[in-house]
């Protein structure tokens, strides 16, 4: 099960990180939600995956008896898919608005805050 | 609760039993305070009358609860407490120690000098949509990063000031912001990540996320875990945060789109909460790991600082000339942490606290130069040096500060980290830290001799100019000055808070022992 879940995790990072690259910001904010899952995915893999065995000691144990999934690592995650989930709403507001405000989707056209041909400042006076 | 003895099982092996006396609050106040008001705040969103009173009194009584703290690490060494009265490493610890809660202080100080500047530089719009409570969020995040001793709290610290920030930069929804922000948010969000995988790792690896408790079993598990990896990733996600070259595109990119109030505290405490994570996970963390990568962060504080100030030589924008001098004392910093040496950690310490205060500064006065002389370009400033002289001299202080001039408080850490860098043996390090120092001068000399000695230009349209409110205009900023003045001229006590904390950072010994030998209560 692990072993499935890793090349899936490392698929996961390929195509976000291929998604990431795009000059286009729909594409980016795809990669960066899978980007976010397969993080989720990672650290939830980590923690060993097995059935319906709680971690919970037996009475008169100081440890447990076998080998069970680690607690922590869940709820790490449901910490960060509640940030990451958060993000990506308002990150798809942003982009949304970027192209009603901005006309483009393209990271070359962005160029408000930082216009081409800017030129040099006074070099005297 | 746990304080019930009567209960057959014995607790005391897991929890604090003790009551908290009230003073040791002081270790989460300075986080709790802030989230409280800005909680408060959102509930009377649409009273937009009662926001900059309320965020001001509760900035007040954060910054407060600040310098108790700093008052008690001082004399007792680092406080800790532990949420849920777990004893370490159970629960999450805050823990503050010199480093934290000088920088704490010092970043709540800022903001409640931007707090009153806001007061004219955000209209009623402005507090709608959230100014104030989002600047509350903001510090409370960064306080928590700095307070806290728990590296996954650390990563949901930096969560809630990177969203709280958003909030701040596209305040107003201009053009200009939104295209700003789209750049700045996914570029701080994949730093973010980085930093969770990193975590992941790290969990992986050590089974904890006490700092502490990673600082102590480090030793035994450099030979078997993967540590290297872990340190070099966190300087990738750190690196990032700082806006370290090569990674610092996003910050020139968006930091001269919003407010200017909002520009001031961004280039203040944002990076600077960066350079903190990065002084805290090499030197308490990864002692060893650093030293392993001290060439490439040395490499990459040379390219931070010189590319930082050539970028800041091509600009017109006054903003975004700033916006180019704070990357380049990112580079500053990052130079002290490349040497490790206590003596270029304090320079570290100092110059980031000197960078809060000044940077801060720095931005407020452009928008009160803006305000003067109706235009942020330098190719309409003019004129400035006759109309308004205090305005010349705030400006000249400042430019001495950032460039390292005496008698102001760039001067003492830049000598710490060059004596470091000579000692070391590092001399690229000192040319290239005195480089960009002169630089500096160069680059704020010329905003200097162009926007006030240069005659007033036949551009600039009078329209958009205001008189400068003696309070909310000057005084905020001279309130900055005075604490980089009393570095300049007498830095002792300010030395021994950065002699301190560097002491702290360089025996993590220390650091371990405030967790596990008080065992959490206070």
């Amino acid at each position: 099960m692990e072993t499935a879940l890793t090349g899936l995790v490392g698929l996961f990072y390929a195509v976000s990180i291929y998604m990431m690259l795009s000059k286009h910001i729909i594409r980016v904010l795809l990669g960066i939600a899978i980007f976010g899952n397969a993080v989720n995915m990672t650290i939830f893999t980590a923690g060993r995956v097995l059935r319906e065995v709680p971690p919970i000691i037996a009475e008169g144990r100081t440890a447990l008896d076998g080998v069970t999934a680690n607690p922590l690592p869940q709820a790490l995650i449901l910490t960060a898919i509640v940030i990451s989930f958060s993000f990506f709403a308002f990150l798809l507001v942003l982009a949304y608005r970027a192209y009603q405000e901005l006309g483009t989707d393209n990271t070359d056209e962005m160029r408000i805050a930082e216009p081409e041909g800017e030129g040099l400042p006074p070099l005297g006076y | 609760m746990a304080a019930e003895t009567s209960v057959p099982v014995d607790t005391s092996a897991a929890f604090v039993l003790g009551v908290t006396s009230l003073i040791d609050w002081a270790v989460i106040a300075p986080v709790a305070l802030p989230i409280l008001g800005g909680a408060l705040l959102l509930m009377v969103r649409h009273r937009t009358r009662l926001h900059a009173a309320v965020a001001f009194a509760v900035l007040a009584a954060t910054f407060a609860a600040c310098l108790v703290l700093l008052w008690r690490v001082m004399g007792e060494g680092t406080q800790v407490m532990t949420m849920g009265r777990w004893l370490p490493p159970y629960g999450i610890t805050f823990q503050a120690d010199m480093l934290g809660a000088a920088f704490a202080t010092t970043a709540t100080f800022a903001t409640t000098a931007a707090a009153v500047f806001a007061l004219r530089d955000i209209n009623a719009t402005g507090r709608r949509y959230g100014f104030y409570p989002f600047l509350l969020l903001m510090i409370a995040g960064v306080n928590g990063a700095f307070l806290t001793g728990d590296i996954f709290n650390l990563y949901v610290w930096f969560e809630v000031f990177v969203i709280s920030s958003f909030g701040l930069l596209i305040l107003g929804s201009e053009r200009r912001q939104i295209d700003g922000a789209v750049k700045y948010a996914v570029l701080n969000l994949i730093a973010t990540t980085v930093f969770l995988i990193t975590t992941g790792y790290l969990y992986g690896v050590f089974g904890t996320l006490n700092m502490a408790d990673i600082a102590r079993k480090a030793d035994g598990l450099r030979e078997s875990g993967p540590l290297m990896t872990i340190a070099t990733l966190y300087l990738l996600a750190f690196g990032m945060k700082a806006a370290a070259f090569p990674l610092n595109f996003w910050l020139p990119a968006s930091y001269h789109t919003p407010r200017i109030v909002t520009s001031a505290m961004f280039g203040g405490l944002l990076t600077k909460v960066g350079v903190y994570a990065l002084l805290r996970t090499f030197t308490t963390l990864f002692p060893v790991e650093r030293a392993v990568l001290s060439d490439v962060i040395a490499v990459v504080a040379v390219l931070t600082m010189v590319l930082g100030v050539l970028g800041a030589l091509a600009q017109t924008d006054i903003r975004r000339t700033i916006g180019f001098v704070v990357i380049s004392g990112i580079g500053t910093m990052l130079a002290g942490l490349a040497i490790g040496s206590p003596l270029a950690l304090s320079g570290t310490v100092l110059y980031a606290i000197h960078s809060i205060l000044i940077m801060t500064a720095l931005y407020l006065l452009a928008g009160l130069m803006r305000e003067a002389g109706g235009s942020f370009s330098l190719h309409e400033l003019g004129g400035l040096y006759r109309s308004h002289p205090l305005l010349a001299a705030m400006m000249l202080a400042l430019m001495l500060a950032a460039a390292g001039l005496p008698p102001l408080s760039g001067l003492w850490p830049k000598v710490m980290l060059v004596k470091a860098a000579i000692e070391g043996q590092a001399w690229w390090l000192t040319g290239a830290i005195l480089l960009s120092s002169v630089l500096t001068t160069i680059v704020l000399g010329r905003v200097f001799a162009l926007s006030f000695w240069r005659p007033q230009q036949a551009l600039a349209t009078p329209a958009d100019t205001r008189p400068i409110d003696p309070i909310a205009g000057y005084g905020t900023v001279l309130v900055l000055l005075v604490p980089a003045v009393w570095i300049g001229l007498w830095p002792e006590p300010f030395l021994r808070i950065a002699e301190t904390a560097a002491a702290g950072l360089a025996d993590p010994g220390s650091y371990i022992g405030s967790v596990f030998s008080a065992q959490g209560g206070s």
